[in-house]
């Protein structure tokens, strides 16, 4: 292993994880609002609005990622979405990892015990008064670990996009690999990295899970 | 008893599917009364009970509270109001206590008037204390529901319903899901509510505590009142085989 070039080669690595980082912030975010979105029309009493929902659901959990990215990408300009690189490495993985956190958060509604929504009807507290005061901040603390996972998925996602030129850590390999032949070097100093990312977010969604328990 | 009822339950129904779970039951109970409905499980008690604050809708039937029904046919949208408003007059207290375990005591109590009745948080806070010395709570105040023993959790249970004020006190089996040591402080706890005249409705198991506190017992088996009146007579002298078969079963069970 040429550790000599390894260590030559790092701060571009690292330069490159600062975008694998932004895209994962980016896709977080914006994934949670599809995930929100998507759990609250699963839960809603519309039957429209619940069909809705679980298409969404089907259609993004039940392709691959990388097909989903290029059909933004590659097949967006022909109906009309002009996105760049970047753009549509965000688009594409937050709202497919928002299919995976609309389950996530569903799931965490509902495994608050019915008997919580009872007593609150009981006192008088509409549906919409039950969600926000009594469901939701029970359902938080329970849905941080399983979101972290569907976050632990979505960083090492992220990788997808170099398939479509982003510039980000996987790409960046790659493109050292064309200049130094060391294939084996270059794509385990990436790994190396994204482990460490996806190490210090599991110590971050640990830290917000033992602050959130019930005393 | 020309007097009008205040609790109007007129010819409850209701059937899951084929299933009937409640057949044409009427009951009145009047201003101050203390109504003990006993029974072996699935006689559809719970459900009945669960009825009058519309938390199980019944199939066929009226609910009244004093000259408002509380199950009024109307359009959603409006019923929901209506329901939320009719709620808050009808207090309830759960098997399983369900208080909300994020909240502290006082947050648990303070939550519904302050959101419903827009009480400020002095007088809330001013509410909470009293309700919680009315059942012996106010040194937890500033607990966690997880840091209190089930007798206890049950006593803010019924310091949470009773903060709202409501007219009638429904309870479902309150005392179904403790420890046995911890029963007498809950018993005691409502006793208390039934010498302030609160009107209550209670499905309980406990016959020794039915026999002292209510002023009526309604035996109910496989969805119909079968026999009802003043607990010294339906506890001592029954009239149908189907109450005194029940009766002998549970008096000897709690011989033991």
């Amino acid at each position: 292993m040429d550790f000599d070039l390894m260590l030559r080669v790092y701060p571009f690595f690292l330069k490159a994880a600062l975008v694998t980082l932004e895209l994962s912030v980016l896709t977080t975010a914006l994934g949670l609002g599809c995930g929100a979105l998507g759990a609250a029309a699963r839960l809603s009493r519309s039957t429209v609005l619940r069909a809705l929902g679980a298409s969404y659901v089907s259609v993004f959990r039940g392709t691959p990622a990388l097909i989903q990215i290029f059909i933004l990408y590659f097949g967006g300009p022909q109906i009309g979405i002009q996105l760049d690189a970047f753009g549509a490495g965000v688009i594409g993985l937050g709202v497919n990892i928002g299919a995976y956190m609309t389950e996530t958060i569903r799931g965490a509604i509902i495994a608050v015990d019915r008997g919580q929504t009872e007593a609150a009807r009981t006192l008088g507290l509409s549906r919409s008064e039950t969600m926000r005061k009594v469901i939701l901040p029970q359902a938080a603390r329970l849905m941080i670990r399983p979101l972290g996972v569907n976050i632990n998925a979505l960083i090492k996602g992220t990788a997808l996009v170099a398939a479509i030129s982003v510039v980000e850590l996987t790409y960046t390999a790659q493109r050292y690999i064309g200049s130094t032949y060391k294939p084996f070097e270059m794509f385990f100093l990436a790994g190396v990295i994204y482990m460490v990312i996806i190490y210090v977010t599991g110590l971050g969604v640990n830290w917000l899970d033992r602050r959130a328990r019930i005393t | 008893m020309t007097e009008k009822p205040f609790i109007d339950i007129r010819h409850a129904a209701k059937s899951y599917g084929t299933l009937e779970v409640l057949k044409d039951i009427s009951l009145q109970v009047q201003k101050g009364q203390i109504v003990a409905i006993i029974g072996p499980s699935g006689s559809g008690k719970s459900t009945l009970l669960r009825a009058i604050n519309d938390l199980d809708p019944l199939t066929k039937g009226e609910v009244w509270l004093e000259d408002m029904q509380v199950n009024k046919p109307l359009p959603p949208r409006q019923y929901e109001r209506h329901i939320n408003q009719m709620r808050q007059q009808i207090g309830m207290v759960f098997q399983h206590f369900n208080l909300f375990p994020h909240l502290t005591v006082r947050g648990n109590i303070t939550l519904a008037p302050k959101m419903l009745k827009k009480l400020s948080d002095a007088e809330a806070n001013a509410l909470a204390e009293r309700e919680l010395a009315h059942v012996g709570m106010l040194d937890r105040i500033d607990y966690y529901p997880s840091q209190l023993s089930g007798g206890q959790k049950q006593r803010v249970a019924i310091a949470r319903a009773l903060a709202m004020e409501p007219k009638v006190m429904l309870f479902d089996e309150v005392t179904s899901a403790l420890d046995p040591e911890l029963v007498e402080e809950v018993n005691l706890a409502m006793k208390k509510l039934a010498e302030e005249h609160m009107t209550m409705i209670i499905v309980t198991h406990e016959m020794g505590f039915a026999q002292d506190v209510c002023d009526r017992v309604l035996f109910m088996d496989q969805g119909v009142v079968v026999e009802e009146g003043p607990p010294e007579v339906i506890f001592r002298t029954p009239k149908h085989e189907r109450t005194k078969n029940f009766l002998r079963k549970h008096l000897q069970g709690n011989a033991q």
